[in-house]
Protein backbone atom coordinates (compact mmCIF):
# COMPACT_ATOMS: atom_id res chain seq x y z
CA UNK A 1 0.00 0.00 0.00
CA UNK A 2 2.69 2.03 0.78
CA UNK A 3 4.55 1.83 -1.76
CA UNK A 4 1.82 2.15 -4.28
CA UNK A 5 1.04 5.71 -3.01
CA UNK A 6 5.37 6.07 -3.15
CA UNK A 7 4.96 5.55 -6.81
CA UNK A 8 1.32 7.56 -7.39
CA UNK A 9 1.72 10.80 -5.79
CA UNK A 10 4.48 12.25 -8.00
CA UNK A 11 2.19 10.67 -10.25
CA UNK A 12 -0.89 12.48 -9.17
CA UNK A 13 1.62 15.77 -8.96
CA UNK A 14 2.41 15.37 -12.45
CA UNK A 15 -1.09 15.10 -13.35
CA UNK A 16 -2.07 18.53 -11.70
CA UNK A 17 0.51 20.16 -12.90
CA UNK A 18 -0.58 19.11 -16.51
CA UNK A 19 -4.34 19.95 -15.99
CA UNK A 20 -2.84 23.88 -14.49
CA UNK A 21 -0.79 24.15 -18.18
CA UNK A 22 -4.10 23.28 -20.13
CA UNK A 23 -6.37 25.67 -18.30
CA UNK A 24 -3.79 28.27 -18.37
CA UNK A 25 -3.42 28.01 -22.05
CA UNK A 26 -7.45 27.96 -22.51
CA UNK A 27 -7.73 31.02 -19.77
CA UNK A 28 -5.20 32.91 -21.36
CA UNK A 29 -5.66 31.97 -24.84
CA UNK A 30 -1.88 32.67 -25.77
CA UNK A 31 -0.67 31.87 -28.77
CA UNK A 32 0.38 28.50 -29.91
CA UNK A 33 3.69 29.26 -31.19
CA UNK A 34 4.53 30.97 -27.98
CA UNK A 35 3.38 28.20 -25.73
CA UNK A 36 1.01 25.14 -26.81
CA UNK A 37 -1.17 23.41 -24.50
CA UNK A 38 -0.15 19.53 -23.31
CA UNK A 39 -2.86 18.37 -24.95
CA UNK A 40 -1.35 19.84 -28.13
CA UNK A 41 1.69 18.82 -27.30
CA UNK A 42 0.47 14.46 -26.92
CA UNK A 43 -1.08 15.73 -30.64
CA UNK A 44 2.48 16.41 -32.04
CA UNK A 45 3.99 13.72 -30.63
CA UNK A 46 1.77 10.71 -31.85
CA UNK A 47 1.94 12.72 -35.20
CA UNK A 48 5.56 13.41 -35.41
CA UNK A 49 6.14 9.49 -33.68
CA UNK A 50 8.33 8.12 -35.99
CA UNK A 51 10.60 11.03 -36.63
CA UNK A 52 10.68 11.32 -32.97
CA UNK A 53 11.61 8.18 -32.69
CA UNK A 54 14.50 7.72 -35.20
CA UNK A 55 16.17 11.36 -33.65
CA UNK A 56 15.49 9.41 -29.97
CA UNK A 57 17.92 6.62 -31.44
CA UNK A 58 20.58 8.81 -32.03
CA UNK A 59 20.89 10.42 -29.19
CA UNK A 60 20.30 7.43 -26.78
CA UNK A 61 22.77 5.69 -29.11
CA UNK A 62 25.34 8.97 -27.73
CA UNK A 63 24.32 8.96 -24.18
CA UNK A 64 24.93 5.23 -23.78
CA UNK A 65 28.53 5.26 -25.64
CA UNK A 66 29.14 8.20 -23.69
CA UNK A 67 28.03 6.14 -20.46
CA UNK A 68 30.24 2.90 -21.69
CA UNK A 69 33.47 5.32 -22.55
CA UNK A 70 33.22 7.63 -19.79
CA UNK A 71 32.62 4.22 -17.48
CA UNK A 72 35.51 2.92 -18.70
CA UNK A 73 38.24 5.38 -18.81
CA UNK A 74 36.70 6.95 -15.12
CA UNK A 75 37.47 3.62 -13.71
CA UNK A 76 40.50 2.79 -15.36
CA UNK A 77 41.97 6.11 -14.17
CA UNK A 78 40.34 5.61 -10.56
CA UNK A 79 41.87 2.34 -10.20
CA UNK A 80 45.45 3.33 -11.60
CA UNK A 81 45.32 7.09 -9.20
CA UNK A 82 45.01 4.29 -6.63
CA UNK A 83 47.45 1.43 -7.34
CA UNK A 84 50.42 3.34 -8.60
CA UNK A 85 51.66 6.26 -5.97
CA UNK A 86 53.56 8.07 -8.26
CA UNK A 87 50.95 8.74 -10.73
CA UNK A 88 48.15 10.14 -7.53
CA UNK A 89 51.07 12.63 -7.04
CA UNK A 90 51.60 13.64 -10.74
CA UNK A 91 48.21 13.66 -11.86
CA UNK A 92 45.25 13.77 -8.69
CA UNK A 93 46.21 17.80 -8.53
CA UNK A 94 45.69 18.39 -12.48
CA UNK A 95 42.37 16.03 -12.17
CA UNK A 96 41.15 17.84 -9.25
CA UNK A 97 41.76 21.08 -11.10
CA UNK A 98 40.69 20.01 -14.33
CA UNK A 99 37.03 19.23 -12.56
CA UNK A 100 36.61 23.15 -12.41
CA UNK A 101 36.64 23.42 -16.36
CA UNK A 102 32.86 24.06 -17.47
CA UNK A 103 33.19 21.06 -20.34
CA UNK A 104 29.90 22.29 -22.07
CA UNK A 105 32.34 24.83 -23.14
CA UNK A 106 34.32 22.54 -25.07
CA UNK A 107 31.63 21.54 -27.17
CA UNK A 108 32.20 23.74 -30.23
CA UNK A 109 35.86 22.61 -30.41
CA UNK A 110 34.81 18.85 -29.85
CA UNK A 111 32.14 19.09 -33.03
CA UNK A 112 35.45 20.93 -34.50
CA UNK A 113 37.50 18.07 -34.18
CA UNK A 114 35.14 15.04 -34.01
CA UNK A 115 33.01 16.37 -37.03
CA UNK A 116 29.41 17.10 -37.01
CA UNK A 117 28.37 13.03 -36.53
CA UNK A 118 27.81 11.10 -33.39
CA UNK A 119 31.54 11.27 -31.62
CA UNK A 120 31.42 15.01 -31.18
CA UNK A 121 28.49 14.04 -28.80
CA UNK A 122 30.01 10.94 -27.54
CA UNK A 123 32.83 12.48 -27.11
CA UNK A 124 31.18 15.42 -24.96
CA UNK A 125 29.17 13.05 -22.82
CA UNK A 126 32.19 11.03 -22.12
CA UNK A 127 34.11 14.14 -20.89
CA UNK A 128 30.59 15.22 -18.86
CA UNK A 129 30.66 11.57 -17.13
CA UNK A 130 34.69 10.70 -16.55
CA UNK A 131 34.83 13.33 -13.96
CA UNK A 132 32.24 12.43 -11.32
CA UNK A 133 32.93 8.55 -11.82
CA UNK A 134 36.77 9.28 -11.49
CA UNK A 135 36.27 11.18 -8.81
CA UNK A 136 33.58 9.09 -6.49
CA UNK A 137 35.25 5.46 -7.74
CA UNK A 138 38.92 7.02 -6.42
CA UNK A 139 37.56 8.31 -3.16
CA UNK A 140 35.95 5.36 -2.60
CA UNK A 141 38.72 3.09 -3.11
CA UNK A 142 41.03 5.66 -1.35
CA UNK A 143 38.43 4.99 1.68
CA UNK A 144 39.27 1.26 2.03
CA UNK A 145 39.16 -0.02 6.13
CA UNK A 146 42.78 -0.22 6.94
CA UNK A 147 41.98 -3.28 9.41
CA UNK A 148 40.56 -4.78 5.82
CA UNK A 149 43.38 -4.02 3.99
CA UNK A 150 45.40 -5.54 7.10
CA UNK A 151 43.07 -8.84 7.39
CA UNK A 152 44.46 -8.89 3.68
CA UNK A 153 47.92 -8.47 3.93
CA UNK A 154 47.80 -10.96 7.25
CA UNK A 155 46.25 -13.58 4.55
CA UNK A 156 49.37 -13.51 1.96
CA UNK A 157 46.73 -11.39 -0.61
CA UNK A 158 48.57 -9.73 -3.70
CA UNK A 159 47.68 -6.32 -4.66
CA UNK A 160 45.60 -7.04 -7.40
CA UNK A 161 43.52 -9.44 -5.25
CA UNK A 162 43.15 -7.34 -2.65
CA UNK A 163 41.29 -5.12 -5.16
CA UNK A 164 39.56 -7.51 -6.81
CA UNK A 165 38.05 -9.10 -3.06
CA UNK A 166 37.81 -6.40 -0.92
CA UNK A 167 38.79 -2.74 -1.88
CA UNK A 168 36.72 -3.05 -4.96
CA UNK A 169 33.33 -4.31 -3.96
CA UNK A 170 34.02 -1.90 -0.94
CA UNK A 171 33.89 1.27 -3.07
CA UNK A 172 30.56 0.16 -5.45
CA UNK A 173 28.29 2.37 -3.16
CA UNK A 174 30.40 5.49 -4.10
CA UNK A 175 31.05 4.61 -7.55
CA UNK A 176 27.35 4.25 -8.26
CA UNK A 177 26.78 7.77 -6.69
CA UNK A 178 29.28 8.84 -8.98
CA UNK A 179 27.50 6.95 -11.67
CA UNK A 180 23.63 8.16 -10.98
CA UNK A 181 25.59 11.65 -10.79
CA UNK A 182 26.73 11.22 -14.36
CA UNK A 183 23.57 9.03 -15.88
CA UNK A 184 21.71 12.48 -14.70
CA UNK A 185 24.12 15.03 -16.64
CA UNK A 186 24.84 12.50 -19.87
CA UNK A 187 21.83 13.23 -21.78
CA UNK A 188 22.40 17.57 -20.99
CA UNK A 189 25.92 16.33 -22.78
CA UNK A 190 24.69 14.84 -25.84
CA UNK A 191 22.01 17.49 -26.16
CA UNK A 192 24.36 20.35 -25.96
CA UNK A 193 26.66 18.67 -27.85
CA UNK A 194 23.42 18.35 -30.96
CA UNK A 195 22.88 22.25 -30.18
CA UNK A 196 26.38 23.18 -31.44
CA UNK A 197 26.64 21.35 -34.59
CA UNK A 198 24.55 18.22 -35.81
CA UNK A 199 22.67 16.36 -38.36
CA UNK A 200 20.16 14.19 -36.55
CA UNK A 201 19.30 14.00 -32.86
CA UNK A 202 16.58 15.07 -30.31
CA UNK A 203 18.83 18.71 -30.18
CA UNK A 204 18.78 19.23 -33.46
CA UNK A 205 15.16 18.43 -34.05
CA UNK A 206 13.87 20.65 -31.17
CA UNK A 207 16.95 23.79 -32.56
CA UNK A 208 15.49 23.15 -36.10
CA UNK A 209 11.58 22.89 -34.64
CA UNK A 210 12.50 26.12 -32.33
CA UNK A 211 13.49 28.16 -35.38
CA UNK A 212 10.46 27.31 -37.38
CA UNK A 213 8.40 27.70 -33.67
CA UNK A 214 7.09 24.77 -33.82
CA UNK A 215 7.20 25.13 -30.17
CA UNK A 216 4.45 21.79 -30.02
CA UNK A 217 6.95 19.35 -31.39
CA UNK A 218 10.23 21.61 -29.07
CA UNK A 219 7.76 20.00 -26.07
CA UNK A 220 7.29 16.76 -27.96
CA UNK A 221 11.16 16.23 -28.24
CA UNK A 222 11.75 17.74 -24.91
CA UNK A 223 9.31 15.07 -23.59
CA UNK A 224 11.10 11.77 -25.13
CA UNK A 225 14.20 13.25 -23.53
CA UNK A 226 12.81 13.12 -20.41
CA UNK A 227 11.88 10.11 -20.74
CA UNK A 228 15.07 9.10 -21.63
CA UNK A 229 16.90 10.64 -18.80
CA UNK A 230 14.56 9.09 -16.09
CA UNK A 231 14.78 5.56 -17.45
CA UNK A 232 18.26 5.70 -17.64
CA UNK A 233 18.61 7.12 -14.33
CA UNK A 234 16.13 4.58 -12.78
CA UNK A 235 18.18 1.56 -14.34
CA UNK A 236 21.35 2.85 -12.81
CA UNK A 237 19.67 3.07 -9.20
CA UNK A 238 18.00 -0.22 -9.77
CA UNK A 239 21.81 -1.89 -10.65
CA UNK A 240 23.30 -0.01 -8.00
CA UNK A 241 20.78 -1.14 -5.02
CA UNK A 242 21.08 -4.67 -6.39
CA UNK A 243 24.75 -4.23 -6.04
CA UNK A 244 25.20 -2.54 -2.85
CA UNK A 245 21.69 -4.21 -1.23
CA UNK A 246 24.69 -5.15 1.55
CA UNK A 247 24.87 -1.46 2.38
CA UNK A 248 22.72 -0.65 5.62
CA UNK A 249 20.91 2.04 4.01
CA UNK A 250 22.08 5.39 4.68
CA UNK B 1 29.30 -23.87 23.25
CA UNK B 2 31.55 -26.59 24.30
CA UNK B 3 34.52 -28.29 22.54
CA UNK B 4 34.28 -29.05 19.22
CA UNK B 5 32.31 -31.69 17.66
CA UNK B 6 34.51 -35.19 17.49
CA UNK B 7 34.01 -35.10 13.26
CA UNK B 8 35.19 -32.19 12.81
CA UNK B 9 38.79 -32.78 14.43
CA UNK B 10 40.47 -33.62 11.07
CA UNK B 11 39.64 -29.93 9.76
CA UNK B 12 39.96 -28.23 13.24
CA UNK B 13 43.01 -30.78 14.61
CA UNK B 14 46.02 -29.02 16.28
CA UNK B 15 48.29 -27.20 13.28
CA UNK B 16 51.83 -29.38 12.88
CA UNK B 17 54.75 -27.57 14.14
CA UNK B 18 53.81 -24.87 16.05
CA UNK B 19 56.70 -23.23 16.35
CA UNK B 20 58.41 -21.16 19.36
CA UNK B 21 58.06 -17.22 18.77
CA UNK B 22 60.78 -14.88 19.61
CA UNK B 23 60.75 -11.12 19.83
CA UNK B 24 63.79 -9.54 20.25
CA UNK B 25 64.66 -5.82 20.45
CA UNK B 26 61.09 -4.64 20.04
CA UNK B 27 60.93 -0.97 19.61
CA UNK B 28 58.58 1.88 19.24
CA UNK B 29 58.47 5.08 19.66
CA UNK B 30 55.27 7.54 18.85
CA UNK B 31 55.12 11.21 18.30
CA UNK B 32 58.67 11.34 19.82
CA UNK B 33 57.40 9.42 23.22
CA UNK B 34 59.50 6.04 23.33
CA UNK B 35 56.65 3.43 24.27
CA UNK B 36 58.46 0.30 24.47
CA UNK B 37 62.83 0.01 23.78
CA UNK B 38 65.04 -3.17 23.56
CA UNK B 39 62.13 -5.45 24.53
CA UNK B 40 62.13 -8.87 24.19
CA UNK B 41 59.26 -11.71 24.48
CA UNK B 42 59.11 -15.47 23.37
CA UNK B 43 56.10 -17.19 22.98
CA UNK B 44 56.35 -20.91 24.09
CA UNK B 45 55.77 -23.07 20.85
CA UNK B 46 52.26 -24.52 21.02
CA UNK B 47 50.86 -22.75 24.37
CA UNK B 48 48.34 -19.73 24.67
CA UNK B 49 50.56 -16.18 26.13
CA UNK B 50 48.30 -13.72 27.05
CA UNK B 51 49.23 -10.33 27.31
CA UNK B 52 47.86 -7.77 29.31
CA UNK B 53 48.46 -3.87 29.96
CA UNK B 54 47.12 -0.48 30.15
CA UNK B 55 45.62 0.85 26.86
CA UNK B 56 48.20 2.78 24.90
CA UNK B 57 51.18 0.56 26.59
CA UNK B 58 51.84 -0.77 22.70
CA UNK B 59 50.08 -4.27 23.09
CA UNK B 60 48.49 -3.91 19.28
CA UNK B 61 51.86 -2.76 17.90
CA UNK B 62 53.79 -5.76 19.31
CA UNK B 63 50.99 -7.82 17.56
CA UNK B 64 51.27 -5.54 14.63
CA UNK B 65 54.48 -6.41 14.54
CA UNK B 66 54.50 -10.12 14.78
CA UNK B 67 52.07 -10.69 12.15
CA UNK B 68 53.92 -8.10 10.03
CA UNK B 69 51.76 -5.43 9.20
CA UNK B 70 53.20 -2.22 8.73
CA UNK B 71 53.12 1.07 10.89
CA UNK B 72 53.70 -1.00 13.98
CA UNK B 73 56.84 -1.49 16.05
CA UNK B 74 60.43 -1.97 14.44
CA UNK B 75 61.89 -5.67 15.75
CA UNK B 76 63.28 -9.09 14.74
CA UNK B 77 60.51 -11.49 15.08
CA UNK B 78 62.11 -15.19 14.60
CA UNK B 79 60.75 -18.64 15.29
CA UNK B 80 62.93 -20.98 17.64
CA UNK B 81 64.92 -22.00 14.86
CA UNK B 82 66.45 -18.36 14.13
CA UNK B 83 64.00 -18.10 11.13
CA UNK B 84 61.43 -16.09 9.32
CA UNK B 85 58.01 -16.02 10.40
CA UNK B 86 56.64 -15.07 7.52
CA UNK B 87 53.22 -17.16 6.47
CA UNK B 88 52.68 -18.92 9.48
CA UNK B 89 51.03 -16.25 11.08
CA UNK B 90 47.16 -15.54 11.28
CA UNK B 91 45.78 -12.30 13.02
CA UNK B 92 42.33 -11.86 14.51
CA UNK B 93 41.82 -8.19 15.50
CA UNK B 94 39.36 -6.64 18.11
CA UNK B 95 36.62 -5.72 15.00
CA UNK B 96 35.49 -8.90 13.72
CA UNK B 97 36.33 -7.22 10.32
CA UNK B 98 33.84 -9.13 8.32
CA UNK B 99 33.24 -8.14 4.50
CA UNK B 100 29.55 -6.70 4.72
CA UNK B 101 28.84 -7.78 1.27
CA UNK B 102 30.05 -11.39 1.39
CA UNK B 103 27.86 -14.10 3.39
CA UNK B 104 29.77 -16.01 6.49
CA UNK B 105 30.60 -19.04 4.57
CA UNK B 106 32.12 -16.57 1.90
CA UNK B 107 33.81 -14.51 4.33
CA UNK B 108 35.49 -18.11 6.11
CA UNK B 109 36.72 -18.12 2.66
CA UNK B 110 37.98 -15.32 2.14
CA UNK B 111 41.82 -16.29 2.66
CA UNK B 112 41.37 -18.36 -0.29
CA UNK B 113 40.06 -16.35 -2.77
CA UNK B 114 42.70 -13.93 -2.06
CA UNK B 115 45.46 -16.30 -2.17
CA UNK B 116 43.69 -17.18 -5.31
CA UNK B 117 43.33 -21.03 -4.03
CA UNK B 118 40.32 -22.80 -4.59
CA UNK B 119 37.87 -22.67 -1.70
CA UNK B 120 37.97 -24.95 0.88
CA UNK B 121 34.57 -25.39 1.15
CA UNK B 122 34.12 -28.36 3.26
CA UNK B 123 36.55 -27.38 5.36
CA UNK B 124 34.59 -23.92 6.05
CA UNK B 125 31.80 -25.72 6.66
CA UNK B 126 33.34 -27.65 9.49
CA UNK B 127 34.46 -25.11 11.12
CA UNK B 128 31.18 -23.25 10.92
CA UNK B 129 29.99 -25.85 12.76
CA UNK B 130 32.28 -26.29 15.22
CA UNK B 131 32.04 -22.59 16.09
CA UNK B 132 27.81 -23.17 16.11
CA UNK B 133 27.28 -20.98 13.47
CA UNK B 134 26.58 -23.99 10.47
CA UNK B 135 23.19 -22.40 10.02
CA UNK B 136 23.93 -19.11 9.40
CA UNK B 137 26.08 -20.48 6.44
CA UNK B 138 24.42 -18.21 3.71
CA UNK B 139 23.70 -15.35 6.14
CA UNK B 140 24.59 -11.57 5.56
CA UNK B 141 27.33 -10.48 8.50
CA UNK B 142 24.83 -7.26 9.00
CA UNK B 143 22.01 -10.34 10.09
CA UNK B 144 24.24 -11.62 12.78
CA UNK B 145 24.38 -10.51 16.56
CA UNK B 146 28.00 -9.31 17.74
CA UNK B 147 28.65 -12.77 19.10
CA UNK B 148 28.14 -14.75 15.90
CA UNK B 149 30.19 -12.26 14.06
CA UNK B 150 32.98 -13.01 16.26
CA UNK B 151 32.73 -16.11 15.60
CA UNK B 152 32.57 -16.01 12.24
CA UNK B 153 36.16 -14.17 12.45
CA UNK B 154 37.23 -16.99 14.66
CA UNK B 155 36.37 -19.61 12.11
CA UNK B 156 38.09 -17.58 9.38
CA UNK B 157 40.94 -17.45 11.21
CA UNK B 158 41.51 -20.97 11.66
CA UNK B 159 40.91 -21.49 8.52
CA UNK B 160 44.01 -20.32 7.64
CA UNK B 161 45.18 -23.04 9.79
CA UNK B 162 48.46 -21.10 10.40
CA UNK B 163 50.72 -23.01 13.43
CA UNK B 164 50.71 -18.96 14.97
CA UNK B 165 47.82 -17.53 16.01
CA UNK B 166 47.60 -13.67 17.30
CA UNK B 167 44.63 -12.29 18.81
CA UNK B 168 44.10 -8.63 19.69
CA UNK B 169 41.45 -8.26 22.17
CA UNK B 170 39.07 -10.82 20.20
CA UNK B 171 35.82 -11.22 22.67
CA UNK B 172 36.16 -7.32 24.26
CA UNK B 173 33.34 -5.92 22.27
CA UNK B 174 31.18 -9.18 23.53
CA UNK B 175 28.95 -9.27 26.61
CA UNK B 176 29.82 -11.48 29.65
CA UNK B 177 27.74 -14.93 28.35
CA UNK B 178 28.89 -14.64 25.03
CA UNK B 179 32.73 -14.10 25.72
CA UNK B 180 32.39 -17.02 28.26
CA UNK B 181 31.23 -18.76 25.36
CA UNK B 182 33.43 -18.00 22.69
CA UNK B 183 36.75 -18.23 25.07
CA UNK B 184 35.54 -22.17 25.55
CA UNK B 185 34.95 -22.92 22.03
CA UNK B 186 38.66 -20.89 21.12
CA UNK B 187 40.55 -22.80 23.78
CA UNK B 188 39.32 -26.01 21.92
CA UNK B 189 40.13 -24.89 18.27
CA UNK B 190 43.16 -23.39 19.13
CA UNK B 191 44.92 -26.07 20.59
CA UNK B 192 48.40 -27.27 19.89
CA UNK B 193 49.15 -23.65 18.46
CA UNK B 194 51.17 -20.95 19.75
CA UNK B 195 48.82 -17.91 20.30
CA UNK B 196 49.45 -14.65 21.51
CA UNK B 197 46.19 -13.62 23.15
CA UNK B 198 45.92 -9.93 23.74
CA UNK B 199 43.10 -9.00 26.19
CA UNK B 200 42.24 -6.54 29.20
CA UNK B 201 40.09 -9.19 31.14
CA UNK B 202 42.49 -10.58 33.74
CA UNK B 203 39.78 -13.55 34.07
CA UNK B 204 39.94 -14.18 30.24
CA UNK B 205 43.78 -14.17 30.76
CA UNK B 206 43.58 -17.02 33.57
CA UNK B 207 40.85 -19.26 31.68
CA UNK B 208 42.94 -19.56 28.12
CA UNK B 209 46.67 -19.01 28.79
CA UNK B 210 49.24 -21.07 29.81
CA UNK B 211 50.94 -17.76 31.01
CA UNK B 212 49.99 -14.71 31.45
CA UNK B 213 52.22 -11.38 30.93
CA UNK B 214 51.55 -7.63 32.31
CA UNK B 215 52.92 -5.64 29.81
CA UNK B 216 53.47 -2.10 31.46
CA UNK B 217 55.52 1.28 32.06
CA UNK B 218 57.00 3.87 29.95
CA UNK B 219 59.38 2.25 28.29
CA UNK B 220 57.26 -0.25 28.93
CA UNK B 221 58.61 -3.68 30.70
CA UNK B 222 57.21 -7.10 30.24
CA UNK B 223 56.99 -8.98 34.33
CA UNK B 224 57.69 -12.31 35.23
CA UNK B 225 55.24 -14.90 33.40
CA UNK B 226 52.36 -15.87 35.63
CA UNK B 227 51.94 -19.62 35.20
CA UNK B 228 48.02 -20.99 36.34
CA UNK B 229 48.03 -24.41 37.12
CA UNK B 230 45.84 -26.87 35.22
CA UNK B 231 44.99 -26.60 31.27
CA UNK B 232 43.25 -23.89 29.67
CA UNK B 233 40.20 -23.60 29.25
CA UNK B 234 40.30 -23.23 33.03
CA UNK B 235 36.81 -23.30 34.73
CA UNK B 236 36.94 -19.66 36.74
CA UNK B 237 35.92 -21.56 39.79
CA UNK B 238 39.24 -23.51 40.05
CA UNK B 239 41.11 -23.07 43.27
CA UNK B 240 43.85 -20.45 43.30
CA UNK B 241 42.67 -18.75 39.81
CA UNK B 242 40.38 -15.70 42.37
CA UNK B 243 44.18 -15.26 43.97
CA UNK B 244 45.86 -14.63 40.39
CA UNK B 245 43.09 -12.80 39.73
CA UNK B 246 43.31 -10.36 42.63
CA UNK B 247 47.11 -10.37 42.00
CA UNK B 248 47.31 -9.51 38.31
CA UNK B 249 44.23 -6.72 39.07
CA UNK B 250 46.70 -5.32 41.57
CA UNK B 251 49.91 -5.64 38.95
CA UNK B 252 47.62 -3.73 36.11
CA UNK B 253 46.42 -0.96 38.87
CA UNK B 254 50.04 -0.54 39.98
CA UNK B 255 51.17 -0.24 36.35
CA UNK B 256 48.15 2.64 35.56
CA UNK B 257 49.57 4.22 38.72
CA UNK B 258 52.99 4.72 38.01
Amino acid sequence: MARLLAILRPLLVLLVLLLAWQAFVWVSAIQPFLLPGPLAVLETLVARWPSLLRHAGVTLSEILLGLACGLLLGSASALALSAVAPLRRWLLPVLVVSQAVPVFALAPLLVLWFGYGLWSKVAMATLIIYFPVTAAFYDGLRRSDPGWLDLARSMDAGRWRTFRHVRIPAALPAFFSGLRVATAVAPIGAVVGEWVGSSAGLGHLMLNANARMQVDLVFAALFVLAMIAVSLYFAVDRLGRRLTAWQPEG
Amino acid sequence: MSAPAPGVAPATGSAPDAPEVRVEQAHLAFDGVLLFDQLSLTLPAGRTSCLLGPSGVGKSSLVRLIAGLAHGAEGRVLDGAGRDLAGRVAYMAQRDLLLPWLSVLDNVLLGDRLRGHPPRRERARALLEAVGLAERADALPAALSGGMRQRTALARTLMEDKPVVLMDEPFSALDAITRFELQETAAGLLAGRTVLLITHDPLEALRLGHEIRVLAGRPALLGAAIEPAGLPPRDPATPGLLELQVELLRRLTAARAA
